[in-house]
């Protein structure tokens, strides 16, 4: 009979794969989007803002953050998993983190489509 | 991974905190972790910079004067070298997935790498950027 906790890691490969997955495409984000900002001709609101509202970059950069959350997701999942042993603050901590996360996705959505 | 066929045997114990010290490999992984931490409780900092930087004109300009204060400059800095250690020593543990330099004497040069490379980037891109 294996153990399995209602606040452990979620027993399978799905989410060691995603974090492997988010990583490969955000560190190949970041080369794109470092080349392209160290490259803008001059760093004002017009040249940065423009950087974002081409639809190809603005679809890569949303990835970006959909990357972040989950990525971020299970790196902190794992940290509680290591340090903190009671259940109940742990699911709580769990849940606060899914709802921040959560959050900062939809917040980095909006900015992306208001541009 | 130990071999099965092998007998449990008792094992030296050597836990003096003052002489112990974490080998180059653990300490890249710490820093990982702690980098990763420190990203994501400011992740909303710099959301909220972006934010500024993208909406208009004017909150450009509050955009400048926030990252233009040298304490925000400061913070930024060492956020600057937690993401490119995260960067960094996250490729290294790609690769060590990959089976990729697993040997002794590859993993403490790839994590001497990984500490020497985040730290000149970001002495290079902060100069830069500064």
């Amino acid at each position: 009979m294996v153990k399995r906790l209602v606040v452990g890691a979620h027993y399978g490969l799905r989410d060691w794969l995603a974090q492997r997955a988010t990583a490969t495409y955000m560190a190949l984000y970041t080369i794109v989007f470092a080349f392209a900002a160290l490259t803008l001709p001059k760093m004002d609101y017009e040249h940065w803002s423009a950087l974002f509202s081409g639809g190809l970059m603005r679809f890569l950069t949303f990835l970006f953050f959909m990357s972040l959350a989950y990525h971020a997701w299970v790196g902190v999942r794992d940290i509680w998993m290591d340090y903190v042993k009671p259940l109940g603050l742990r699911l709580a901590l769990h849940l606060i983190t899914l709802f921040l996360l959560v959050g900062y996705a939809g917040w980095a959505a909006k900015i992306l489509w208001r541009l | 991974m130990s071999e099965a066929s092998v007998a449990r045997k008792a094992r030296p114990k050597f836990l003096d905190l003052r002489e112990i010290r974490l080998p180059l490999p653990g300490i890249v992984s710490i820093l990982h972790r702690i980098s990763g931490a420190g990203l994501f409780l400011l992740l909303p900092f710099l959301l909220y910079l972006f934010d500024l930087s993208v909406s208009s004109p004017e909150t450009f300009a509050t955009y400048k004067a926030i990252v233009g204060h040298p304490l925000v400059k400061l913070i930024l800095f060492g956020l600057l070298w937690a993401y490119l250690h995260h960067f960094c020593a996250g490729i290294r543990f790609l690769l060590l997935d990959l089976h990729k330099g697993i040997e002794l004497e590859p993993a403490r040069q790839s994590a001497r790498l990984v500490l020497i490379v985040s730290l000149t980037l970001t002495v290079i891109l902060g100069v830069w950027l500064w």
